[in-house]
């Protein structure tokens, strides 16, 4: 053993108050980071859409040009495009650096819940309350979807994209898998309406929130119960979740103000973070470091595990 | 000429006449090849240089004119010596040669064909003569004649060298006689000899003249050029149009504009009718030659009257709104008056002679006065026997139809016959299939539904018993418990229902794509209806791996069930339509996900998995994976999305359930348990005996695992691994058991094999899960999973109490120090426009309210940390208590968990910063055994 055993690091929380962002775009429906964690995305009830620095909090970027409010967006892998979507059913395609609209893609009948790229940002995923997913293609010229997934009995409230996977939350209470290298279709029953759905990210297990206050995690393959998370709230509200960066915590917005943090193995409550008095509406889990964005009202927070001692500095600049 | 007659040999010669031969001259040798020289006209020897190479004219002697020949002149021009245009017309490449007679460009003056008469055109001649007539100066022709240069052609001099003159015709001499004999027939051919003029002005003083011994020649005929006219003509021209010309007919109504007076050309054609000349011929174009002679028609004088001055007013009838069209098409038009409304006729269609047939339109018949509209169906079923019938509709059924019988029993109508009566009347046979649907059915199914229907008709009664009936149903419908046995009982079924049946035309190919693999399938399905039993082990290829084998057995044993044919019996009582209608089938989603019901069951019994989870064949489109960069699944396969089958509209099979394992690729190998499926566990402990502790410390040891590496997922308890069975609960079927859980899916043993089942049917969870007192006297094995049942949530609601938010990390206090620093930007905070609310319509989860702080009064008051430890704190209490209760089972697992709990103990000073020091004070030894312990209680589950 020429390498000592590398110091078991301690799960780190992402506890501490970094910055608060106040996006002056009404309420903030979704906030995403990008593919690297180094910018975020703000989706406001004022139909814009924000692109923040991380490191500095400083709006980049105002994206406007949809009809109503933005529900989801998302960062291509390579920050070149965004794509975003809206309650006034369509998706729209930006480009970053010029804030022009790409591509608007009409064809959904419902406002469109989620939004995805997948992994080389080829397909745009959008999730509707239609209760399709369509799959537009963002190479062609045509505005007509590749195809489109009618498989929910009601409206998709959320859609991830892994690989070759494409994970699917619906309202009629089923997570569907759709493995396009299988070319299968799983569906796991969980009776009450899913609200949010995430991969773990080794890809072996999918969680899912539901509106009976329970996130669970599931295994990927056989759909088995791996683990259920209570204590929350979510009851009548579509909240994220989502699992920390190592996949060592999950965690869920909830309608009490504050953001629910298990550990993922024991199931056990680990942190409680309390955001504010309002309901915790969108969080998301920098893709590599231990640091948390949560949505509330109008504001953006940000978490870290360790106080930013330049704070003040910061906040000068 | 008279002269000549007199002759009696008439020689005409022509050409040069050789010289006489002398008697005594000597015979001319003839002259050798090469003695035969050429001579240019100057007498000089010409030498033959080659076609291409000057001919004749090569050499220096020989040349173009200059020294050089052939040498291209070098063009030079300077500033004071421009060089001249050269224009190099082709005669300056010619020798004078060919300037000759016989040369390339004979240069040489010769009348033009304005002025040579010989060769001129006859008909125009003619023309000329006869204009020469009516013409001012009557001797015009005379005259020109008188000019006319003496060349005259071959022909021309031949006969006048025969004695023909100008003017006569070609032929045998006539005589006057004959001709006056035919002078009133058709044909007149008049001629003279005494005046020679050939005029047919004097034709009527000839008459008189002729002597009876004298021939005449025969009169001059111009020939009528018959050949049809192909050009193109200018627009509104009319040819000749020879009816109206010979004919004389009358003129046409309508206006002529431009029709000229063309007398001379009557003349022409030797009509003798004078006053019907004018109108005679008929053909005009835009304007009139000079030489013709009505100014009246050239400078025509318009009058308004002539034209139509109302739209689609008085039309003539021919509906040609100012077009003037050609003469033949106004005339059918006028035929066609009739038709006018109509329009256009086509080409090729005319109008009917006949008038059309009136349709005979019948007035409805009237109804008799005790008509009922209302349609009644004759249920051969027995209503009451039917438990689907609400009893409301059961009632009015009987009612009605009583009714109908007791009205009107002795009518007979048509309608009140049913199907077996009308057949009696007509004189049919029966039809042989069964008379009632219940026929149709399988026994066991039969038996099913009677007992359900019965169950129903007494249902607090003996509920007992029609519970037990649906447990036998259960078990008819699927015997055999594990996939591999269950896709044999499909086999059978699939036997039973292609057995002996001949028709094989018109199956359905659902493997059309794949030709091989189609014929694979139809050699099953010959078997199959031969009745081989392993008709499809037979079938399959032998080449293809075990996979692809399996997996085309199960395809081909479900595809043979959904395509089976329509039994005997049924397909005896219809008849195949003639024609395929798309119109009575619809498209139907092939899988369709499973009953809500059982899987509800089963989520409140937290079993996750085999019944919750549905696999079902999705096809990507093409594009779509070549985005994502995946190989298509189906690569021969055009199916997009779910496959689909068309099925009948109505078909029974829409409606029958295919026993079917819907996860079949899913081999049964023991479930992956987690702590939190628990009645599940419970289930599964009785059958292998894995206790839950044991499951606990695989779950354990893999927990410590990911916080070593930390690049590991949440990797859970895959499987028991371990094997060491726990002594604190001894079990029965420990070892044996275990083992058959292995084994028994290949025997078939019904009584595991059944919870194992992948999906039972509906019925056996009612059966199973419906109350209580049910399952007592069901049978011992569900009373016993329902003692269990209750254990477990019972258990379940001290672990959901055990599951209350706890606050490892102490971290609350912490935050709101410094999130303190921000909240006067909080504070600030933009007042949001209560405008934006939420849609009236919504589905599925909400969005939150854009404010909720505002509504309840501003986001000034933050988080107070007591808040939030008061409810930890009492969770921890309750821990204690579950602690103490379980606290002998935990007595192995103690040290395996200290360790890491030291662990944790290392990680909270090192999670919590400078700004925590006074809380990581009181985290001390107390804390941390209440950690440990609140641990060691959540270990249970």
């Amino acid at each position: 053993m020429a390498f000592p055993q590398p110091r078991p690091q301690a799960p780190q929380l992402p506890q501490y108050l970094l910055r608060t962002i106040d996006c002056q775009q009404g309420a903030v429906r979704a906030v995403r980071f990008n593919a690297d964690g180094n910018y975020l995305l703000s989706c406001g009830s004022d139909k814009s859409i924000k692109l923040w620095s991380t490191s500095r909090g400083t709006l980049l970027k105002t994206y406007s040009g949809h009809g109503y409010e933005v529900l989801d967006a998302d960062g291509s892998y390579d920050n070149s495009q965004i794509c975003s979507c809206s309650s006034d059913k369509t998706v729209i395609l930006w480009d970053v650096a010029t804030g022009q609209v790409t591509r608007k893609l009409r064809g959904h009948a419902g406002k469109v819940n989620c939004v995805q790229f997948n992994e080389e940002a080829t397909v745009i995923l959008s999730g509707s309350i239609d209760g399709t997913v369509r799959c537009w293609d963002t190479r062609s010229r045509g505005y007509k979807p590749i195809q489109i997934l009618d498989e929910a009995r009601d409206g998709v409230s959320s859609l991830k994209v892994a690989q070759h996977e494409l994970l699917t939350g619906s309202v009629d209470g089923r997570v569907r898998r759709y493995d396009l290298r299988m070319g299968q279709l799983h569906t796991d029953f969980i009776s009450s309406p899913i609200t949010c759905v995430c991969f773990s990210h080794d890809g072996q297990c999918t969680l899912s929130s539901s509106l009976d206050s329970t996130v669970r995690l599931l295994d990927k393959s056989t759909g088995e119960m791996l683990g259920e998370y209570t204590g929350h709230t979510m009851k009548g509200y579509k909240l994220d979740c989502c699992l920390s960066s190592r996949d060592t915590h999950v965690l869920s917005c909830s309608e009490d103000g504050h953001v629910y943090c298990w550990d993922l193995v024991e199931g056990s409550l680990s942190l409680k973070l309390p955001v504010g008095k309002a309901v915790v509406q969108s969080l998301s889990f920098h893709p590599t470091e231990t640091c948390l964005l949560t949505a509330m009202e109008g504001r953006i927070q940000m978490w870290g595990a360790e106080p930013e001692e330049t704070q003040e500095d910061a906040a000068a600049t | 000429m008279a002269s000549d007659s007199d002759a009696d040999e008439d020689f005409v010669t022509y050409g040069t006449p050789l010289e006489p031969l002398e008697e005594d001259e000597p015979l001319k040798k003839p002259v050798p090849l090469h003695e035969q020289t050429v001579k240019d006209e100057k007498g000089r020897y010409q030498r033959f240089h080659g076609a291409f190479t000057g001919g004749f004219s090569a050499g220096y002697f020989n040349t173009v004119g200059s020294k050089e020949g052939w040498a291209p002149s070098t063009f030079m021009s300077s500033r004071q010596q421009k060089a001249e245009k050269q224009h190099a017309r082709p005669e300056d490449f010619m020798d004078e040669e060919d300037f000759s007679e016989h040369g390339i460009a004979p240069r040489e003056i010769t009348t033009s064909q304005e002025f040579s008469s010989g060769r001129r055109d006859e008909l125009r001649e003619k023309a000329r003569a006869v204009n020469a007539q009516t013409a001012l100066i009557p001797g015009d022709t005379l005259l020109e004649e008188l000019i006319a240069p003496a060349r005259l052609s071959i022909g021309v001099e031949l006969l006048r060298k025969m004695g023909w003159k100008d003017g006569q015709g070609v032929g045998p001499r006539v005589k006057r006689k004959a001709c006056r004999r035919r002078s009133d027939g058709g044909a007149k051919v008049y001629s003279c000899v005494l005046p020679p003029t050939g005029s047919e002005d004097s034709e009527d003083e000839e008459e008189e003249f002729a002597p009876e011994n004298v021939t005449f020649a025969p009169k001059d005929v111009t020939p009528v050029d018959f050949s049809p006219r192909l050009g193109v003509q200018g627009l509104g021209y009319r040819g000749l149009d020879p009816g109206l010309a010979l004919l004389g007919r009358g003129q046409p109504e309508h206006i002529d504009l431009f029709r000229p007076q063309s007398e001379t050309r009557g003349r022409l054609f030797g009509d003798t009718q004078g006053g019907a000349r004018r109108g005679g011929v008929a053909g005009q174009a835009f304007g009139v030659g000079a030489l013709e002679d009505d100014d009246e028609d050239v400078y025509h004088r318009d009058s308004m009257s002539r034209y139509d001055m109302v739209l689609g007013g008085e039309e003539p009838g021919d509906g040609l709104y100012g077009w003037t069209a050609p003469q033949q098409y106004i005339q059918k038009r006028v035929k066609s008056k009739d038709a006018s409304y109509l329009g256009k006729i086509l080409e090729g269609f005319t109008l009917a002679q006949k008038p059309a047939e009136e349709q005979m339109i019948f007035p409805p018949p009237s109804l008799p006065s005790d008509y009922r509209p209302v349609h009644r169906f004759r249920t051969s079923v027995d209503v009451l026997g039917l438990s689907g019938v609400s009893p409301a509709l059961a009632e009015a059924l009987r009612v009605s139809r009583g009714h109908m019988v007791t009205e009107e029993p002795q009518h007979g109508g048509r309608h009140q016959l049913d199907s077996g009566q009308r057949r009696a009347l007509l004189g049919e046979d029966a039809p042989q299939g069964p008379s009632s649907v219940m026929e149709l059915l399988r026994p066991e199914d039969r038996q099913r539904l009677l007992s359900l229907s019965k169950s129903t008709k007494t249902n607090t009664a003996d509920s007992h018993e029609a519970l037990q009936s649906a447990k036998l149903s259960a078990e008819a419908l699927l015997p055999c418990p594990a996939a591999c046995s269950g896709l044999q009982q499909q086999q059978q079924e699939a036997l039973v229902a292609w057995r002996g049946i001949q028709t094989s035309s018109q199956t359905f190919k659902p493997f059309e794509k794949n030709p091989s693999k189609q014929a694979r399938y139809e050699l099953y399905l010959s078997r199959l209806k031969q009745g081989h039993t392993d008709a499809l082990e037979q079938s399959l290829d032998p080449g293809m791996t075990e996979w692809e084998r399996s997996r085309e057995r199960e395809e081909f044993v479900r595809a043979s069930i959904l395509y089976r044919p329509t039994s005997s019996s049924l397909s005896s009582r219809f008849t195949r339509a003639t024609h395929l209608e798309d119109d009575d089938t619809v498209e139907v989603n092939r899988d369709v996900e499973g009953d809500v019901d059982d899987k509800q069951a089963a989520i409140k019994m937290k079993m996750f998995g085999k019944l919750t989870r549905e696999t079902l064949e999705w096809h990507p489109d093409k594009l779509l994976c070549k985005r994502f960069n995946v190989p298509n699944p189906y690569p021969g396969s055009s199916v997009v999305g779910l496959p689909k089958v068309k099925r009948d509209k109505f078909s029974v099979f829409n409606f029958l359930t295919v026993a079917e394992s819907r996860d079949p690729t899913a081999p049964p190998e023991p479930r992956k348990k987690s702590r939190w499926d628990v009645s599940d566990q419970k289930q599964e402990e009785k059958r292998r005996n894995g206790p839950p502790s044991e499951l606990l410390s695989a779950a354990r040891s893999q927990t410590s695992e990911t916080k070593l590496g930390p690049t590991s997922g949440p990797v859970l308890p895959a499987s028991p691994v371990s094997t060491s069975t726990n002594p604190q609960t001894p079990d029965n079927r420990t070892e044996a058991g275990k083992q058959q859980s292995s084994d028994q899916k290949k025997e078939g043993d019904e009584e595991e094999g059944e919870e194992e089942e992948s999906r039972p049917p509906m019925d056996l969870f009612k059966a199973i899960f419906a109350s209580s007192s049910d399952e007592k006297s069901s049978s011992s094995e569900g009373e016993g999973e329902d003692e269990e049942d209750k254990k477990d949530s019972k258990e379940e609601e001290e672990g959901t109490v055990n599951l209350q938010p706890v606050n490892l990390f102490n971290v609350t206090a912490t935050s709101t120090i410094t999130s303190s620093t921000t909240t006067s930007s909080r504070q600030t905070a933009e007042v949001l426009s209560p405008t934006s609310t939420q849609d009236p319509e919504e589905f599925g989860p909400k969005l939150p309210p854009p404010a909720a702080a505002l509504i309840r009064g501003g986001a000034t008051s933050l988080f107070s940390p007591r808040d939030e430890q008061k409810p930890s704190k009492s969770s921890k209490d309750k821990k204690h208590k579950n602690k103490k209760q379980h606290k002998h089972k935990k007595k192995k697992k103690q040290k395996k968990h200290k360790g890491k709990q030291q662990k944790s103990r290392k990680e909270v000073p090192d999670s919590s910063s400078e700004d925590s020091d006074a809380e990581d004070g009181q985290v001390s030894t107390e804390e941390l055994l209440k950690r440990l312990k609140s641990v060691r209680s959540h270990q249970r589950w």
